[in-house]
């Protein structure tokens, strides 16, 4: 069963696609572009459709999914955890 | 999906353009006007209203981008006919004949001198007699480069980007070489995969003028703005669905553009397009806005991908809306046409997912109605551009 999916192998961000995932749980994801399989486990409850780090992010890095530059991490993400407006912000405007 | 010899069955048009919907609108060139307009609906069955709060005291390039959109929302094919109402006879007027040119049935009556009663009763008049006219057309079978497919999508999320955007891009990049015209938008929020989307354009020219209104749009935001935008771009339920940033959101937007099709030409708010292929128009990223834009500019099929559940529809415009989300699936059902929340489950490869939107399309084409007509959605929203004087 998949429990997030990830667009390309070299971004820092996976997406929850079930509902209910809680702390502590092992979790599969599904790395669409080259269509692999990882585990993770969820160092928070993430609601569906949020993000959880798949790479460690520390403050001032850049933080990337589709490949691309999606913002800048203003609070470090450990492995697992719940990536959102409490520690990603927008480079633009 | 083979779609060689794919055909649909519309209605075509006095000037060539072929059209999925017959409806005959009753069309307010002002706010004054509605209430006429809505009994002239009420009298004669089978006539919409397209009531709007706008029309007074409008100048310069704002009046223009009103009149633009006015005329091509009667000019749609989607529309048989329209009779245009307005508080003042000359603008009726101007409207009907930019409608007339495409040379369909259009009638104008001015309230002033006249009032309301009469008005109604000379404007339903010429409506029974356009209704009664329309409801004997017939639709015909024509080939998919008739068909003018419009995209923008609305309270997404990030299943969005990787689930819903990617199958309209799957379908508009089957449905590119066909001669199809295609279009997308919502300039605000290509913000950090503009670069993506100007590497997609076919010519320099194209390039430049991509790269013109992109800038425009964030001239007008670094003017206006109090903050980073993070309470408007990404909207609370963007955010409530996953998305941080506007350059997240961006690049999951841009999905809906495919791999393959090439942006061939960049219009304006509400212009049309001069040919097949994909267009980038300028716009507002609100939904009923920008579908307001398209309407005019001639589209008559919208894809409208969803996460969180956006119930949006368009009194001209079919709108079709697709969610991979399993939530939104399951708690607004009503609202979702094609349900690709089996790609995220890797139940359904991103090519049965755009086969199954294109299923959709084609029955929506031939005259199935959506779940935003059967449920009565017809936002129109008109674009201002600045105050009135």
């Amino acid at each position: 069963m998949i429990h997030f999916v990830v667009h390309d192998e070299n971004d820092s961000v996976g997406v929850v696609v079930v509902e209910g995932v809680k702390a502590g749980a092992t979790l599969t994801g599904w790395i669409m572009d080259q269509d692999k399989e990882i585990t993770f486990k969820a160092a928070n409850d993430i609601p569906i459709g949020h993000k959880l780090a798949i790479k460690p992010l520390a403050k001032g890095d850049t933080v990337i999914k589709y490949g691309t530059d999606i913002g800048r991490v203003v609070a470090d993400i450990g492995l697992g955890e719940h990536a959102h407006i409490q520690n990603i912000k927008t480079k633009r405007w | 999906m083979d779609l060689s010899k794919a055909t649909f069955l519309g209605y075509k048009r006095e000037n060539g353009r072929i059209g999925v919907r017959n409806h005959v609108i009753i069309l307010p060139v002002d706010d004054l006007s509605n209430a006429a307009a809505e009994a002239v609906a009420n009298n004669i069955k089978g006539t919409m209203a397209l009531p709007h709060p706008y029309g007074r005291l409008q100048f310069g390039a704002d009046l223009d981008l009103h009149f633009r959109t006015l005329i091509g929302t009667g000019a749609n094919p989607n529309v048989a006919a329209v009779v245009v109402i307005c508080i003042e006879e000359g603008w009726a007027k101007k409207v009907a004949d930019g409608i007339a040119a495409t040379g369909k049935p259009v009638a104008y009556f001015g309230i002033e001198q006249h009032g309301d009663h009469d008005t109604i009763m000379r404007a339903s008049k010429k409506a029974k007699e356009f209704v009664q006219w329309a409801s004997e057309l017939r639709r015909e079978e024509r080939p998919l480069g008739d068909l003018w497919v419009s995209t923008k999508c609305g309270e997404s999320d990030t299943t969005s980007g990787c689930g819903a955007n990617p199958t309209v891009g799957n379908a508009f990049d089957k449905l590119y070489p066909h001669g199809t015209t295609l279009c997308f938008g919502e300039t605000t929020e290509l913000t950090g995969g503009e670069h993506l989307v100007a590497a997609r354009c076919r010519t320099d020219e194209v390039r430049k003028k991509f790269q013109f209104m992109f800038d425009r749009y964030q001239a007008v935001v670094e003017r206006h703005k109090t903050s980073d935008l993070s309470d408007s771009q990404p909207t609370k339920g963007n955010i409530e669905g996953g998305l941080t940033t506007i350059e997240e959101k961006a690049l999951g937007n841009i999905q809906k553009i495919g791999r393959k099709c090439m942006v061939d030409g960049v219009i304006d708010k509400a212009e049309t397009p001069t040919g097949p292929g994909l267009w980038f128009m300028d716009s507002s990223s609100a939904a009923a806005e920008m579908l307001t834009l398209l309407g005019a500019a001639g589209f008559v099929v919208h894809f409208f991908p969803t996460g969180q559940g956006n119930v949006i529809g368009n009194p001209i415009l079919p709108v079709i809306k697709l969610c991979a989300n399993p939530r939104t699936v399951r708690t607004m059902s009503e609202h979702v046409d094609v349900d690709v929340s089996g790609l995220l489950r890797k139940e359904m490869s991103p090519d049965q997912a755009g086969d199954a939107l294109l299923d959709c399309m084609f029955r929506t084409a031939n005259g199935r109605l959506t779940a935003a007509e059967a449920l009565g959605h017809r936002e129109f929203v008109l674009t201002r551009l600045y105050e009135s004087a």
